[in-house]
């Protein structure tokens, strides 16, 4: 029996996908589960293994070639089996989707293929809901609060549970926001708001050199496209006294010497924004076109440059995890990151993101929202600076951090307010302890 | 001479034709809003305001009802529980005063109201003068014409009857003549066992009249589920009322002294003589004359005024609340619409009306109060349907009351434990329908309303007990 090797899905938002390179030559045995080759997604690396086992007969797409998702890639057969007629079916196929493939070209920019809606629910498996049920005390942290705080009718309740839905994910159209049975219908029949392409008129064309883009570029044009443009942006900027933290932060080091652990000023700033953002929860949000989210629950992304652009490993519940644990959670998700080895939840889905520049000597700079997040706070560098204080100069730690907002789900004096919050947190950095 | 002539004023935010359950409630919540109201209503008494249901309707007979059911106390339970009465008297005269005295109470009270909220009452007959204007011939005389940002018509209904048995007013009369009877006649045929059938049946057998009630449908209360219709027609029939179902009224013949009424039932033709005969076959829209054409208002295949959710109607800024919107005609539907009209009008959220979170109400004895569903209709709705049911001869505060009769009975889903309909029959029930009401609205599932903490002794006990059936596990059966 023959197998067909494609190229699969890998994330939600993935629509095709370039091979980066094969490890099975063919006419090489293969065991199901051997890893075939390996692909280059819209946002990570991935493997492609064997579903089942015999001869590599034939590889249809060569390395660094383009496909969209669903393209039969290869075939795995036994060594007298006859495949024409797999192969037939791939040739036929293969002809109308190089046409489009070109056509797409030939359109530039407006032919960038519409965004995928991505789903807001994490339908999380039928068993793993069951479980949920059965042992509520288990996991305390991660469900049953965050349950109880989202504003739910006992019977929509009872239906999200039952389906695997996220209630806090889902959108209430009864009085005050309740979610209702209607809400959990439409969730399950998903009920996610379209997003629109964005097309681009250009002008007279000067002379460029063709480069072309990888699956990454692609992924954050589209989603950056939607963002500035549809997103209308307002920017804060304020100046914070680091000193305080810089000291705590060298004491809790030089506590944590033994351990091999070392907290960084990135760490604290996650901490103590999810402090701040559990203080304002009217800061923590998306906008959703007709309602607004409003997050029972923190879940900070990290923007980190890598090779290629750059990713939001997601750091999950930030505000109910202890420094030691963001510490050793975040440098693990980074360190992952950069090896382009991020599974598409944890790099999606955050309340509010953090970019911090001051590694590069930036001093200040203003980030681009990533939907559906309505804030993201740029950091600039800590600059020793004279400050006047009490009347007199003095030599002081500063940074200046700029909150840039969806103007559409945040006003000004709310992310005002936060980062008023958040500056004084800094200050007063005692509230870590808390 | 009527004239248009004093040219247009400033427009008001809001006009509402009719001052019924749907109107003037609308023209509060209007008022409340900031909006700038005025109100027009054409039929009403001595000033007062509050439509059909305060006038001609809902309280006056809910009045009728109590005098009855004081009636059948003294008469059937008061030498039982310790009160011996003798010589005395029933008037029916009295009863209707009374009535009225509540009702003049109650319509004075919403222009009390009008005034509080600075609502602008006119009172006229109003009309669609096309575009946003509402032409009013005063009852002062005269006419007036006024714009309106937003309109609001909330005509409401009046009670319809069958060729042959137009009403006369005297002998052959609507709900409307039934309530200011002065005398009672000796034999009264009903036709229409529906709330109002059945409720002018328990007022004429507690006075005294010999009662026939016929229905064309195979049982009384034909939208109610028909376990709980059936304890109601037992009820009656001890009483004395003959209750013939299955069967239609043919042919009316006046005569001096009585009247003969033809109607065919299962056994086939058969004559009813009788004093008076009572049309409650339903009601009709009034939707005649008031402009609705010319302003782009129109009416669905049933002949009511086409709505959405908002209650707006196929015109822009013409929203249509309470009968004239179509069935279920019910005062408390129509004040709900016409919440909701006023406040999509102002731009504040409005959250439709649930068709099947409207309460039923029969003020007969025993009391009927249902919600939601029937079981029948759950079942033909594909529902996997739990049933729970608790009789109120099991329940201590009913038999303090000398009130056994009855039960209450909810359909639940299986899969999820949602209430798809409450049903009650017996004393007292319809101040109990609110609870299931509010467990609808809030979709509270059979587990919520089993584990609510209920006092003891009440008739509400039964409610939490039936939802602990459709459990399996009620404690006092």
């Amino acid at each position: 029996m023959a197998t067909r090797v494609v190229m699969s899905k890998l994330s939600p938002t993935m629509e095709e996908g370039r091979v980066l390179h094969w490890l099975k030559k063919e006419g090489d045995p293969v065991e199901s589960g051997d890893v075939l080759l390996e692909v280059e997604t819209d946002k990570a690396n991935m493997e492609i293994e064997a579903m089942g086992s015999g001869i590599l007969r034939n590889i249809l797409v060569p390395e660094d070639a383009t496909v969209p998702t669903g393209t039969l890639l290869g075939v795995i057969a036994s060594e007298d089996e006859d495949i024409s007629a797999i192969l037939a079916e791939a040739e036929a196929h293969a002809a109308p989707s190089e046409e489009a493939a070109e056509s797409q070209k030939a359109a530039g920019a407006e032919a960038v293929p519409a965004p995928q809606p991505t789903s807001p629910l994490q339908t999380a498996s039928p068993a793993a809901a069951a479980q949920e049920q059965a042992e509520p005390v288990e996991e305390p942290a991660a469900q049953a609060p965050d349950a109880r705080r989202v504003k739910a009718s006992p019977l929509a309740r009872r239906m999200a549970q039952e389906r695997g839905i996220e209630l806090r994910l889902v959108g209430g159209s009864g009085p005050g926001g309740r979610i209702i049975k209607r809400d959990i219908e439409a969730a399950a029949t998903g009920g996610a708001p379209a997003f629109k392409a964005v097309s681009t008129e250009l002008g007279p064309e000067p002379p460029y050199e063709r480069v072309e883009l990888s699956q990454l570029r692609k992924a954050i044009a589209r989603n950056l496209a939607q963002s500035l443009g549809p997103v209308p942006h307002f920017f804060l900027t304020t100046e914070i006294d680091m000193g305080r933290v810089s000291e705590l932060r060298s004491e809790l080091n030089e506590s944590l010497e033994e351990t091999g652990l070392k907290i960084g000023i990135n760490e604290i700033l996650v901490k103590i924004a999810a402090q701040a953002l559990l203080e304002h929860p009217s800061v923590n949000v998306a906008f959703a076109e007709d309602h607004i989210r409003r997050f029972t629950r923190v879940d900070i992304g990290i923007a980190v440059a890598i090779d290629d652009g750059l990713i939001t490993p997601v750091l999950r519940d930030a505000a109910a995890k202890g420094l030691r644990q963001i510490s050793t959670e975040s440098r693990e998700l980074i360190a992952r990151a950069r090896a382009k080895k991020l599974a598409p939840e944890e790099y999606q889905g955050a309340t509010f993101t953090i970019s911090n520049l001051g590694m590069y000597d930036i001093d200040e700079f203003t980030a681009v929202i990533n939907p559906p997040a309505a804030t993201i706070l740029a950091v600039g560098a800590i600059r020793e600076k004279p400050v006047v204080v009490n009347g007199a100069i003095e030599i002081r730690s500063r940074m200046r951090v700029t909150l840039s907002c969806d103007h559409r789900a945040v006003d000004g004096a709310m992310g005002a307010e936060f980062l008023a919050t958040l500056r004084r947190m800094l200050e007063n950095p005692l509230h870590l302890v808390l | 001479m009527a004239t248009k002539a004093e040219g247009i004023k400033d427009p008001y935010d809001l006009v509402v034709l009719g001052a019924g359950p749907g109107g003037y409630v609308a023209a509060i919540r209007a008022a409340q809003l900031g909006l700038d109201v005025a109100c027009v209503e054409s039929q009403s008494r001595e000033g007062g305001l509050g439509g059909v249901c305060l006038n001609w309707g809902c309280i006056p007979a809910k009045a009728l009802l109590e005098s009855a059911s004081l009636a059948r106390r003294v008469k059937d339970d008061a030498a039982d529980f310790g009160v011996r009465i003798s010589g005395y008297e029933l008037d029916i005269g009295a009863a209707v005063n009374r009535s009225r005295q509540v009702s003049d109470r109650l319509t004075k009270g919403v222009k009390y109201l009008f005034d509080k909220n600075g609502v602008m009452p006119i009172f006229g007959r109003g009309r669609l003068a096309g575009g946003m204007q509402v032409e009013v011939n005063l009852k002062a005389g005269g006419s007036s014409l006024i714009s309106a940002r937003s309109i609001i018509i909330a005509v409401g209904s009046r009670p319809k009857t069958f060729p042959g048995f137009e009403f006369d007013g005297e002998r052959v009369i609507s709900s409307r003549e039934a309530l200011e009877l002065k005398r009672l006649p000796e034999r009264i045929l009903i036709v229409g066992a529906g709330s109002t059938g059945m409720e002018f049946a328990d007022v004429f057998n507690a006075f005294g009249a010999k009662v026939t009630i016929v229905e064309m449908l195979p049982h009384v209360l034909p939208t109610e589920d028909e376990e709980i219709a059936g304890v109601v027609s037992r009820s009656f029939k001890k009483r004395g009322v003959t209750i013939k179902k299955d069967t239609a009224v043919k042919a009316l013949d006046k005569f001096k002294t009585q009247l003969n009424v033809t109607v065919e039932g299962p056994g086939g033709d058969e004559m009813i003589e009788c004093d008076l005969l009572l049309m409650a076959v339903g009601r009709t829209p009034n939707v005649e004359d008031i402009g609705l054409e010319g302003a782009g208002v129109q009416l669905d295949d049933q002949g009511w005024i086409k709505t959405d959710e908002f209650n707006r109607t196929t015109a822009d800024g013409i929203y249509a609340v309470g009968d004239v919107a179509g069935p279920p005609m019910l005062a408390h539907k129509g004040s709900h619409e016409g919440i909701v009209a006023a406040e999509h009008i102002a731009g504040v959220a409005a959250h439709p009306v649930d068709r099947h979170n409207i309460p039923f109400c029969t003020y007969c004895h025993p009391e009927v109060a249902s919600l939601g569903l029937t079981e029948k209709q759950a079942r033909e709705d594909g529902h996997d349907v739990k049933v729970g049911k608790f009789p109120l001869s099991a329940n201590g505060r009913a038999l303090t009351a000398g009130a056994p009769d009855g039960m209450i009975k909810i359909v639940a889903d299986a899969k999820y434990g949602e209430v798809l309909g409450v049903h009650m029959v017996g004393h007292n029930v319809t101040e109990l329908i609110a609870e299931a009401g509010l467990g609808r609205a809030l979709e509270s599932t059979v587990e919520e309303l089993a584990s609510t903490v209920h006092a003891h002794p009440t008739l509400a006990e039964s409610l939490m007990e039936a939802a602990l059936a459709t459990l399996g596990r009620p404690i006092h059966i």
